[in-house]
């Protein structure tokens, strides 16, 4: 069973997946990614502006799945992450292009675009970030 | 606040039921809690069902409705309660807050999942509802994915070990070999566990929980109906639900699920009990690391310390602290919207001593820990022998 996606679904988060477009709140100069339309801390004091992510930043954890979900068997097994961008927030994302048990805790890495899964044969292709490693600051 | 027992409880086996449908599971469910607080059936003013993903599972929505019909019990009011796996855990908090309200006088909490209808593909897929779909599904991320990111945290953290998380799923087959209900009622070794499949590492197979179908219901009465109707009447004496982030990277700490620290102390605190009186667990073992961190985050050990614990048998059946005496979601199954719901049945099975093999013993209170997704949500219960304020 195809699970097929509506094209404003994917449009409308573009212009974050594709150029790690966040927020942050001016107020206290908290950043956010995936964007927050209200600051939990200043609340309505807050105020919300765009704020685009440089894309850099450390593995926090990581994993190597092996039952992937659907759409992505291609990638099998594969490197998922979480990823402290040195803005401060976190992300859930792939590393690419390393093998498995190079990966470690703090390791450097940067963003870049990658085509992420498929929507069936037939279907959108969908594409965001994913990491490779950096080198060391 | 009225205070509220359970006089009736109900439960399917967990497992794969070829020949029942989730409505042949709800109605055998409700019908034995009936026939176990010993009603008629037409006393009962109201139901809350937990259940997670019948749409995605079976194309059924409108469980609230279906589950009085089935039951024969119309027109009273019925509701569906979503929230993720801890649909159980919030239907019964829902049923609680009708009761001790005063709105109510005798309802059932019920909870209940059909999965086998569907591929395993698409089970997981439905279950991955229970995460961040924008940002964590789209990337690739399944649900042993996001327990795995915070296992590896964990053992990179505090030096947990692969052989603990296995001990976890070790502990929880033994109890439900104990369990007739269990969906696994068999026994498991560290280097069974250890040499199974891995799924996302560092878990593997056997540190997962299954696919399951079942059903279980709870029969709750005000206290002056419980004590009109029942002379086993088991008290809720702590109800609390607590929320977080909904993706697990926005969490401050991926080893602390805030949402069970905050519900864990809270129920307790409203039973009057201390943590180190209560006698039994049933905790949200989804995975073998949820368990580790569940029995930290409640504060029955130091965190970091949850890993070593399970080593020591701390949590064994009838050691300090019995954890998972049915099985846990990992031997005795995890019908998503059931377990919650079970959870509270095996509870009230403790407490009145009719858990047989898996007795423990002299068990006079109890807790229930019910986490949805990677811990967006958790409710917590306390159960006892004794209402709250009695002595």
């Amino acid at each position: 069973m195809p699970h097929r996606k509506s094209l404003g679904l994917i449009w409308r988060r573009l212009p974050q997946r594709y150029r790690l477009m966040g927020t942050k709140c001016t107020t206290c100069g908290t950043h956010f990614f995936p964007p927050r339309q209200w600051c939990p801390t200043c609340r309505r004091k807050g105020k919300i502006v765009e704020h685009r992510m440089k894309g850099k930043g450390l593995v926090y954890s990581y994993t190597v799945v092996r039952v992937p979900q659907q759409g992505f068997a291609m990638e099998s097994p594969y490197v998922l992450a979480i990823i402290e961008l040195n803005e401060g927030p976190k992300l859930t994302a792939q590393i690419c292009d390393i093998s498995p048990e190079e990966v470690e805790i703090g390791m450097p890495v940067k963003a870049v675009f990658r085509k992420i899964s498929e929507d069936g044969n037939t279907g959108i292709i969908h594409y965001a970030y994913k990491f490779l490693p950096d080198v060391k600051a | 606040m009225e205070r509220v027992a359970i006089v009736g409880i109900g439960q399917t086996k967990f497992g794969e039921h070829w020949k029942l449908s989730l409505r042949d599971l709800m109605a055998e469910a409700g019908g034995k809690a009936v026939g176990d607080a010993g009603i008629a059936g037409k006393e009962i003013q109201a139901i809350y069902g937990g259940t997670m993903s019948t749409g995605r599972m079976i194309g059924q929505e409108h469980i609230g409705a279906l589950i009085a019909d089935s039951m024969g019990l119309n027109p009273i009011p019925s509701t569906r309660v979503e929230n993720a796996c801890a649909s159980g855990g919030t239907a019964l908090r829902e049923a609680y807050l009708a009761v001790s309200g005063g709105h109510y006088d005798l309802v059932v909490a019920g909870g209940v999942e059909k999965m086998t209808d569907v591929y395993t593909e698409q089970a997981s897929l439905a279950l991955g509802g229970a995460a961040d779909q924008e940002w964590e599904v789209f990337f690739g991320a399944t649900f042993p994915a996001l327990y795995a990111l915070i296992a590896t945290m964990h053992m990179h953290k505090y030096g947990t070990t692969e052989e603990q998380l296995a001990r976890v799923a070790v502990k929880n087959h033994h109890n439900g070999s104990l369990n007739p209900l269990a969906q696994f009622p068999f026994e498991v070794t560290i280097e069974k566990v250890m040499a199974s499949p891995k799924v996302s590492d560092p878990l593997k197979l056997l540190d997962c929980s299954p696919i399951t179908d079942g059903a279980a219901a709870v029969i709750l009465a005000s206290e002056r109906t419980a004590k009109k109707i029942c002379d086993n009447p088991i008290w809720i004496n702590g109800s609390a639900q607590a929320s977080d982030t909904l993706a697990l990277h926005d969490r401050k700490d991926l080893c602390t699920l805030n949402a069970s620290v905050v519900a864990g102390r809270e129920a307790i605190a409203q039973s009057g009990l201390k943590l180190n009186e209560i006698d039994l667990a049933e905790i949200h073992d989804c995975f073998t690391i949820a368990e580790i961190c569940a029995v930290e985050d409640l504060g029955f050990v130091k965190k970091g310390e949850g890993g070593k614990a399970m080593e020591t048998g701390m949590f064994d059946l009838n050691s300090e602290i019995s954890v998972n005496p049915s099985g846990g979601l990992k031997a005795c199954g995890h019908p998503v919207g059931a377990t919650g719901i079970k959870q509270a049945v095996e509870a009230v099975e403790q407490l009145r001593g009719d858990a047989g093999k898996r007795q423990v013993k002299g068990a006079k209170t109890a807790l229930t820990h019910n986490v949805g997704g990677s811990g967006a949500t958790c409710v917590v219960h306390i159960f006892s022998k004794i209402a709250r304020g009695d002595s």
